[in-house]
């Protein structure tokens, strides 16, 4: 073997600089090329894709907003005439819209609403900017003050000079956010003392953890809201009144707290046993090594899962249109039995409405969570 | 190697650790017994033996990061014991550095470093901070404090973790294997931090199998098996003139 000395004794007099890496994509249509048109098969792909495509989307724009209904004062203007049919009948959707937003909110006192979704905005949009400084009066702000802000503009406090409005008037969008935001908010705190408390060495806090969270988790969120609305009376004592939103709304924020509780317990068990010894080596006590070292990494791990949480309950606030209150489904669903307004594409419509905001308020929250995910990336990224 | 200055410290006879009759169990499994052992203040001991010999799970003792079911621990004057506040006030008085570094991945180099003194000590930030830079300048990495732990390499990291330790101003160190997870380019540069910590008089107990480290520093040398304290002598003393057999076999497999 004569090559062997040849190939197995080599050494460098100079070290190599580091380079740029080489550039990744060629443009547009070095892209294109690379991954619609590698060849013949994946070209007759692309353009079956592309056609299939086509077809859900122009049929979409035609209804939607080709051949669409934008004003009218009743149904006589969604109507198909001529013989031509006629698409998504927008004009109910104006004509409807302050009760889809409101309910059955008295008009005049409308801006009280405005002004605490103006308020809650001013105070959250800042607080979800992670640049801005002060967070921790933000949150006090936010957490504590608004919510009292919120019920004395929203309920009425007649001492102030601000009429009560009773809650069976509120509905629409106003009342899928009130029960969402208070699910929300109540159910991470919540969350995240359930998955402390199953995991802890006492046992009787770790019998009720584990207790309270497998009741809820075993039953379906219809049954909860039918219970606290039905049942739940039956059982108070005598001339105890529940209020019928503050029910359903509790009946939300326990659910999704032990759903909540499941996923932090996730994200806790994932973090080494090292960074519990690494904090009670410094004589941190357990509060502090939960709250400094060990849920900040737990509950970034599993932002996926609470995000998925908060969507969840988001969407499933709509449940309790069947128990007879009017969110944004319940309301919009009962103004398709008005018969002024009763033509072929007014449900469509009114639907394909309701989806929008839905999905408006879900994709914000799943947006916002990535990004959260990439600005708490520390180290290297993969 | 020579003897170096380092062993000509002075030792207090002042008691730092005393642990006597100290029993353990894993379940049925009896990890430490019978030890007794006394540690004087200024002292550096390094404990070496067969890994699952007790010799991590007896300085966890020291910490109460293990409990000890049978015996008696007293560091620094107080005995451990189930009361938590006591045990919070011994982990203030006794730092700890890990195989595995464990620093928080999700603060940066000068938070790791300042978060105990300002919530366990009440120290302010400002003073906290300098506290913190005085002592990554003396593991020299001044320069990496607000980098996340993520973005050093092992040695740095541990240096790090050492200077986190040392930010408590303990009165006892326990190292816990601490160059085992480390590339040999780095066990260096953890070794000369914490030769320069010997000389300074820290109280030391080093759990590790880098004998040069324990001729160069340690003024004992603690040989464990078994979950007993089976030698223990001067390191000239135990490396060249070992009286029991298990520590001449012992050392005749890691000295070559």
């Amino acid at each position: 073997m004569t090559r062997k000395s040849h190939e197995t004794s080599f050494f460098r007099t100079e070290m190599l600089p580091p380079k740029p890496p080489p550039p990744a994509t060629t443009g547009v249509l070095g892209w294109m090329r690379k991954h619609l048109f590698s060849d013949w098969l994946n070209t007759i792909l692309t353009f079956i894709g592309i056609y299939i495509i086509w077809l859900i989307v122009s049929s979409f724009v035609q209804f939607a907003l080709i051949d669409a209904v934008w004003s009218g004062a009743d149904r006589k203007a969604c109507l198909p005439h001529d013989g031509i049919e006629v698409g998504a009948c927008w004009a109910f959707v104006h004509a409807k819209f302050n009760q889809f937003m409101y309910g059955f909110y008295p008009r005049a006192l409308q801006w009280r609403v405005n002004l605490t979704y103006i308020v809650g905005i001013l105070l959250l949009v800042p607080m979800l900017i992670p640049k801005l400084p002060y967070k921790r009066l933000n949150g006090i702000l936010l957490l504590v003050v608004f919510p009292i802000f919120a019920y004395l503009m929203l309920y009425g406090a007649p001492s102030l000079g601000l009429d009560k409005v009773e809650t069976t008037k509120w509905g629409g969008l106003l009342l899928t956010l009130v029960i969402a935001i208070t699910g929300i908010v109540t159910s991470l705190p919540l969350g995240v003392l359930l998955a402390l408390g199953r995991q802890s060495k006492m046992p009787i806090v770790r019998l009720v953890s584990v207790i309270f969270i497998e009741f809820w988790r075993g039953v379906p969120l219809i049954t909860v809201l039918f219970m606290s609305s039905v049942m739940l009376p039956l059982f108070l004592p005598e001339g105890v009144t529940l209020d019928k939103v503050v029910r359903p709304l509790v009946g939300v924020a326990l659910f999704s707290a032990a759903y909540m509780a499941e996923v932090v317990r996730g994200g806790l068990q994932a973090i080494p046993k090292g960074q519990y010894e690494g904090a009670m080596a410094l004589g941190l006590s357990y509060w502090q090594m939960m709250r400094f070292i060990i849920l900040p990494q737990a509950l970034k791990l599993v932002i996926p899962g609470i995000v998925n949480t908060f969507i969840g309950l988001f969407k499933d606030t709509s449940l309790v249109s069947i128990i007879g209150l009017m969110d944004l489904l319940g309301i919009v669903q009962s103004s398709l039995a008005d018969a002024k307004w009763a033509t072929p594409t007014t449900a469509p419509t009114a639907y394909l409405f309701l989806a929008m905001i839905y999905w408006t308020f879900c994709f914000s929250m799943s947006r916002y969570s990535i990004f959260m995910e990439n600005l708490l990336h520390t180290g290297h990224k993969r | 190697m020579n003897t170096s200055p380092a062993k000509k410290l002075e030792i207090s006879d002042e008691v730092a650790i005393e642990i006597s009759n100290m029993n353990k169990w894993y379940g049925d499994f009896h990890v430490l017994r019978d030890i007794n052992l006394t540690v004087y203040k200024g002292e550096r001991i390094v404990i070496c033996g067969p890994s699952g010999s007790g010799k991590s799970t007896m300085i966890r003792c020291i910490n109460r990061l293990e409990e000890h079911q049978a015996g008696k621990i007293i560091v620094d004057g107080v005995e451990l014991t189930e009361d938590v506040k006591k045990i919070e006030g011994i982990r203030k008085e006794v730092g700890m550095v890990f195989q595995h570094f464990n620093l928080f991945p999700h603060l940066t180099v000068l938070q790791n470093c300042t978060l105990a003194p300002i919530w366990v000590k009440h120290m302010p930030k400002a003073e906290a901070e300098d506290i913190a830079m005085h002592y990554l300048e003396k593991v020299k990495i001044p320069e990496q404090a607000n980098k996340y732990p993520g973005q050093l390499s092992g040695g740095q990291q541990q240096r790090v973790a050492i200077a986190r330790s040392l930010c408590m101003a303990p009165k006892i160190m326990l190292f816990d294997e601490p160059t085992s997870a480390l590339d040999p380019e780095m066990i260096k540069e953890v070794l000369d931090v914490m030769v320069d910590l010997a000389e300074t008089g820290m109280t030391m107990l080093v759990v590790t199998h880098e004998m040069g480290f324990a001729r160069k520093v340690a003024n004992r040398v603690i040989f464990m098996d078994a979950g007993q304290i089976v030698e223990q002598n001067e390191p000239e003393e135990f490396f060249t003139n070992p009286k029991s057999d298990r520590t001449k076999l012992f050392l005749s497999q890691i000295l070559h």
